[in-house]
């Protein structure tokens, strides 16, 4: 079947069903009476909003907000620097194409591949074991990020006993933590909470209900077609409107309650939760995903000694506590509100992660001089 | 304001805005005025006055890799690349090409044979004989294989810039976009997508001798979307002609294994090169002319109208994406494959 | 959380599986997914991996969830005029 008639047929991007979803939320909406802010924390889910332009078919009350849900944004500028010393003391660096322009502290992996240093690009961390499989006489360093989805493929790695000149430099990051920061936070004022569909296919959506429990705020699991965002949102605002802080999976095609139970026991067998900085977020309770230390032989941290003092600078990792993008990710402040904003702070060389993402608040102002509104334009 | 990079990096290269801002930040210095159109207006080429007529020279340097491609290798792209170069700006008769090599010790003879030949055959497509060249070649190491560079020279009675656009005009594709960038992509970067994703890679002067005929004086811009894709293209046409873009989501042609392979690895078609496609500008009412004379032709089959110059924010591209619209960002630099 | 994307099995070979993703075709591995896999399967791929073994009647079973949501809403109605007035206007269309 032609790939075009298959996405018809599978009707997620079906445009009669999505304009009647939006009108079904702006009843809601309205019926609940003001302004109402939800938040997602899945890069995806940003990626797939900014994409079919779903907030132009939301109701102007509904503010929908992207949390720190990027694991390549919130990746600290000191982690990046590990990973550039790392290449500079010679190792065979392996990234995902997202990380590669990232910068730490001062420079990027993409900066030190311009000067030298070896640096590959890989789709699958199979691949890496691959490289280490070829260049027996390199060490091959694996830069393990993203969110549990993406650890899971690094457990699966790393139980399967790869070469001796093998390791993994762990930068996942845990995304139920994210949310934790979110609801923590005093002046917080998200009302409900769109869960990452991809994370949850992993976790179950089971673990989601201690956490609405607590806050007393509905979650649901969405999945990344327009339809299923749409259609989350939908069911969102109405548990929002009757009160009831349940957790609903609108993503069942792929989320259980349980998750995937092979997948979950390879990643506690190969990683544990540890606090960390999330960056412009300071500490996050349980925010890392660090190698147990039963595979502390394929640690990178623990293999070598990484010596980042050639690679980064203090004044800068100093300059970057004044970023804000923690409140901005709550919906507390403006990009206009930080003083690092278009001064230190730009898309070329980012300091928060609301700046690194393309889909990033501040990314945005920076680009287009503020939320530009296209709803009458051209019309 | 950006800051300029102390060291030269592979984004500068890619045709998106780094390269824009080096290029107006270092080469414009070397801008001189030009009885016509020069390096100052950085069009795809220049165009100089002789006589009552248009002298049009372009040239272009090629380092694709690999240089065998599926659809094309790096001889046919050489001489496409410039043939089209040309006929962007309206000169669809080439008078003569250049070839000038750069090889790397080692490159087997073989190999370079057979992209002779391939730009044997693409120049007796296009009708543009290969006149002069050079040989050079550099250490093991020294170089990545072959440097390629063509430079084409034409004559035409009218220079078709890439300024002209309107509110109103509309805006068509001569066929599906992605092709070529997603061919490379998928072996390039070692994602291993088996599948028929294969370079569009051809000359299009014929083609666009057809569009010319059509429609005149109403074709009023030209440029092919190579480096940066329709979006680098589009955002160029907006700034130059100081008129927003709005896109139409749904128009846009594209290869069902080319939307999949950029599925999976999260880059828009939009973004990605093409190697044997045009983007034309026309006034509203000479589009159904024009469209049909491409869609005669057998490599305008899939030419379509896309998108509309509007008279609101100037140098915007917006796509309607038929759930909602959304900015289009210029292309930013060299593209990666994303997993989150 | 990340970039997922289906794809249909076309063949298997021990924990590697050549899936189909609507006209591309890629290796993925099948250490981490949730059920045991058979040719004809749909799967969810991620970084490689097969992630989720999709049910096969899942895109009905989505749509129906979709229109109860809808349902709940008080929307139906308006959907399913709008699908009649659709219809409709197909039917004039090809007239």
């Amino acid at each position: 079947m032609a790939a075009k008639d298959l996405f018809q047929e599978l009707k997620f991007r079906d445009p009669v069903r999505a304009r009647a979803l939006a009108e079904a939320i702006a009843r809601e909406v309205a019926a609940i009476g003001r302004r109402v802010s939800v938040m997602h924390v899945c890069g995806s889910h940003e990626q797939a909003i900014a994409r079919f332009g779903l907030r132009a078919v939301l109701p102007p009350e509904l503010e929908l907000i992207m949390g720190p849900g990027c694991p390549v944004c919130v990746t600290d500028g000191p982690e990046v620097d590990e990973a550039v010393a790392l290449a500079v003391q010679g190792a065979r660096v392996c990234t995902y194409g997202d990380m590669l322009r990232l910068p730490g502290t001062a420079r990027s992996l993409a900066d030190a591949q311009a000067d030298g240093a070896k640096v590959e690009i890989v789709y699958s961390v199979s691949q890496a074991v691959e490289l280490a499989e070829k260049h027996p006489g390199d060490e091959v360093v694996f830069l393990g990020s993203g969110f549990e989805t993406t650890a899971v493929a690094t457990a699966a790695v790393a139980l399967a006993r790869p070469p001796k000149n093998f390791s993994i430099l762990s930068v996942h990051k845990y995304v139920p933590a994210a949310m934790a920061v979110v609801a923590e936070s005093k002046e917080t004022n998200i009302e409900g909470y769109i869960a990452a569909g991809h994370a949850a296919i992993i976790t179950g959506w089971g673990i989601f209900e201690p956490f609405a429990a607590r806050t007393g705020k509905p979650v649901v699991v969405a999945g990344f077609e327009p339809l299923d965002i749409l259609a989350a949102i939908l069911k969102l605002t109405e548990l929002m409107r009757a009160r009831k802080p349940e957790v609903a999976n609108v993503y069942p095609r792929c989320v259980t309650k349980e998750g995937n139970l092979p997948a979950q026991r390879t990643l506690w067998k190969a990683f544990r939760t540890v606090t960390g900085r999330w960056r412009g977020i300071a500490e996050v309770r349980d925010g890392n995903l660090d190698l147990t230390p039963e595979y502390a032989h394929l640690d990178a941290r623990k293999r070598f000694r990484i010596d980042t003092t050639p690679v980064r600078d203090d004044a800068a990792e100093e300059a970057a506590r004044g970023c804000i993008c923690g409140a901005i990710m709550l919906g507390l402040a403006n990009p206009g509100d930080c003083a690092l904003f278009g001064k230190s702070c730009v898309p070329e060389s980012p300091v928060g992660a609301c700046m690194v993402s393309s889909e990033g608040q501040c990314r945005i102002w920076h680009t287009y001089g503020g939320v530009p509104d296209l709803r009458k334009v051209g019309t | 304001m950006d800051r300029p990079a102390a060291k030269i990096g592979l984004k500068h290269g890619s045709g998106g805005r780094a390269m824009r801002q080096l290029i107006e930040d270092v080469f414009l210095t070397l801008a001189s005025p030009v009885d016509g159109i020069g390096l100052s207006a950085l069009d795809d080429g220049a165009a100089i006055r002789v006589g009552d007529r248009w002298l049009v020279v372009t040239t272009d340097s090629h380092v694709v890799h690999p240089i065998f491609f599926p659809g094309g290798d790096i001889g046919r792209l050489g001489v496409s690349g410039t043939v089209n170069d040309l006929a962007m700006m309206g000169a669809t008769e080439p008078l003569g090409l250049t070839c000038a090599v750069v090889l790397e010790e080692g490159f087997p003879r073989s190999d370079l044979e057979r992209v002779v030949a391939s730009m044997r055959e693409t120049a007796r497509e296009a009708n543009a004989p290969i006149v002069t060249g050079d040989t050079k070649v550099m250490g093991k190491g020294e170089v990545d294989g072959i440097v390629l560079n063509t430079t084409g020279v034409a004559l035409t009675d009218r220079v078709v810039s890439d300024a002209g656009l309107r509110p109103g005009d509309l805006l068509i594709v001569t066929g599906t976009i992605g092709d070529h960038g997603m061919a490379i992509m998928s072996r390039r970067h070692d994602l291993r997508l088996e599948g028929d994703l294969r370079s569009d890679v051809a000359p299009l002067n014929g083609l666009v001798r057809e569009a010319l005929r059509a429609g005149g004086e109403d074709v009023v811009a030209m440029k092919d979307p190579t480096r940066g894709g329709v979006a680098g293209v589009l955002h160029e046409m907006a700034a130059k002609g100081k008129v927003g873009i709005v896109i139409d989501e749904a128009a846009l042609p594209v290869r069902d294994e080319v939307r999949a392979a950029s599925e999976m690895i999260g880059i828009d078609p939009l973004l990605v090169a093409n190697e044997g496609k045009a983007v034309i500008a026309v006034r509203a009412r000479s589009a159904d002319k024009v469209l049909a004379a491409l869609r005669g032709h057998p490599l305008g089959a899939s030419a379509a109208v896309v998108a509309t110059a509007i008279a609101e924010r100037p140098g915007a591209v917006i796509l309607d994406t038929g759930f909602g619209r959304r900015m289009l960002a210029e292309p930013e630099g060299e593209l990666l494959p994303r997993i989150c | 959380m990340c970039l997922g994307v289906p794809g249909k099995v076309v063949a298997i070979d021990g924990m590697s599986a050549t899936v189909d993703f609507f006209g591309v075709r890629k290796e993925l591995r099948l250490d981490i997914v949730d059920e045991p896999v058979s040719i004809g399967d749909y799967v969810l791929n991620h970084v490689g991996f097969a992630i989720r073994r999709i049910p096969p009647d899942e895109v009905q079973e989505t749509l129906a969830l979709f229109d109860q949501i809808l349902d709940v809403s008080g929307a139906k109605a308006d959907l399913m005029a709008q699908d009649v007035r659709g219809e409709i206007a197909a039917a004039k269309h090809k007239a």
